[in-house]
């Protein structure tokens, strides 16, 4: 089984900010700024209540041996004006047998649930929203809770948001009288700007911190040929910043028919790993009900100054896990969305029917397969089937 | 804080686009987030297989173990 950490302590080192015009006038500035904001805030309420909208799907992942398949559900429903409730359902139902797996345990079948129950509150141009939410599997639960915070400015043109998370897991390794911790803490800050009638941009920062016990109980690394459990450094902190712009087109000023999109992330960590993703996307409007997607994305990462994928000697850290391994992966996705025509569907106003596909390609560049002595890859093929309905 | 509070300012001092030239923006195309379910399930599947996390359209929640 693989079992990702997730949280630490915390945050001590940050993205360098941009140098800006009123960046030296330092302190004595933000309040009188944040003061304008609040008077521009209090303009045209643009701020708005997620949609009542429920989602069910069937999700399929297949790949590396690994097959994980279930239903979700999604449903928001606005009680008044002001508030909005959620609730999401999702099952992983997993069958094993990866690499890992094969070469130093035996396949697996395990079922992960999870829920989360939130609620959103509107009060002007601000939406608070906090959820709780619960995992579950043979050995590893983790409760988190969520809060977000976001603001619109300047007539609903800007939109700032603020988040934080706290997590909670629990690890019992099968087998083993042991129980193990990890304490996880999120900070989000985003904005969203309209910068013409066409184009959007955003900007999210996330800051992670954990701390406990991150390291899989099952997975081990080589020294010398020889399998030695791993062993994990007990923090991990990691940043990472991603700008995102969407461009729409139109052959007028009141409908569109097609967008582009395009998304960039860099991360790093304080375990030595940085990384680079990028996704492009393609949308438009076709044959009266339809609307398609086609999207790539590029995935690459540096390995942690703690992997090897066969220590010389033992060490303080040792890890083998592939995902902490220096790779790279492309997907290329499909996604088709079917609007079914307006009609009398009880208290519904509106369905769609939707399919997405997409093929993964993992390329490993210091993770071998020890059965053949190559370098590892694999493909993976993932497939959702959802319906939606707005009410 | 300032630094970021000027940037706002700059930018939507550039923005200027009125109410009613809006009806593109709000159309589904244009969302970075259009079923969210759907996304969360997206990131989830790459969340479990990369080292990188953080900084995408969905909150995260739960376990990462898969």
């Amino acid at each position: 089984m693989q079992v990702r950490g997730v949280m630490k302590g915390s945050e001590t080192d940050t993205f360098n900010t941009s140098a800006c015009c009123c960046h030296r006038a330092g302190t004595r500035l933000w309040p009188l700024l944040l003061v304008g904001f609040l008077l521009l805030s209090s303009g045209v309420s643009a701020t708005v209540l997620p949609e009542d909208r429920t989602d069910l799907m069937y999700h399929s992942y297949d790949g590396g041996g690994v097959t994980v398949t279930g239903p979700a559900l999604l449903v928001r429903k606005s009680v008044g004006d002001s508030v909005s409730l959620s609730g999401r359902y999702y099952v992983d139902t997993i069958s094993s047998a990866s690499i890992d797996v094969i070469t130093t345990a035996s396949p697996y079948t395990d079922k992960r649930e999870e829920f989360q129950v939130g609620i959103d509150y509107l009060h002007g141009n601000t939406l608070m929203g906090i959820s709780l939410s619960s995992s579950k599997e043979s050995d590893y639960l983790a409760d988190t809770f969520n809060l977000n915070v976001s603001q619109d400015l300047f007539e609903g043109l800007t939109t700032v948001t603020m988040g934080y998370s706290q997590g909670y897991d629990s690890i019992q390794p099968i087998n083993s009288t042991d129980q193990h911790d990890i304490n996880r803490y999120k900070y989000r800050l985003g904005l969203s700007q309209v910068l013409t009638p066409t184009v959007l941009l955003g900007v999210s920062y996330e800051g992670i911190a954990e701390e406990g016990y991150l390291n899989n109980p099952y997975r081990y690394a080589r020294v010398l040929g020889a399998f030695v459990p791993e062993v994990y450094p007990g923090t991990h902190d990691s940043q990472a910043l991603a700008v995102r712009i969407m461009k729409g087109f139109s052959s007028d000023t009141r409908s569109v028919g097609e967008s582009v999109r395009a998304d960039y992330r860099y991360y790093r960590d304080n375990w030595g790993i940085s990384s680079n993703t990028l996704l492009l996307a393609y949308q438009r409007y076709f044959a009266n009900r339809w609307l398609g997607e086609v999207h790539y994305r590029f995935y690459q990462q540096s390995a942690a100054s703690f992997y090897s994928d066969n220590f010389a000697t033992e060490m303080t850290y040792m890890a083998r896990d592939k995902e902490l391994s220096a790779f790279q992966s492309n997907s290329l996705g499909v996604k088709a969305t079917w609007r079914l025509p307006s009609g009398n569907y009880f208290f519904i106003d509106r369905m769609s029917l939707n399919f997405a596909y997409d093929y993964i390609a993992f390329d490993y560049d210091n993770f071998t397969d020890i059965r053949t002595g190559q370098l590892y890859s694999f493909g993976a093929n993932v497939l959702q089937l959802f319906i939606s309905a707005w009410y | 804080m300032s630094a970021l509070l000027c940037t706002l300012a700059l930018m939507a001092g550039c923005a200027g686009v009125k109410s009613y030239e809006r009806e593109i923006l709000a159309d589904p195309i244009m969302s970075f987030t259009r079923d969210p379910l759907s996304d969360t399930y997206l990131n989830h599947v790459y969340d479990v297989r990369e080292a990188a996390r953080g900084a995408t359209t969905t909150d995260g929640g739960g376990c990462g173990c898969n």
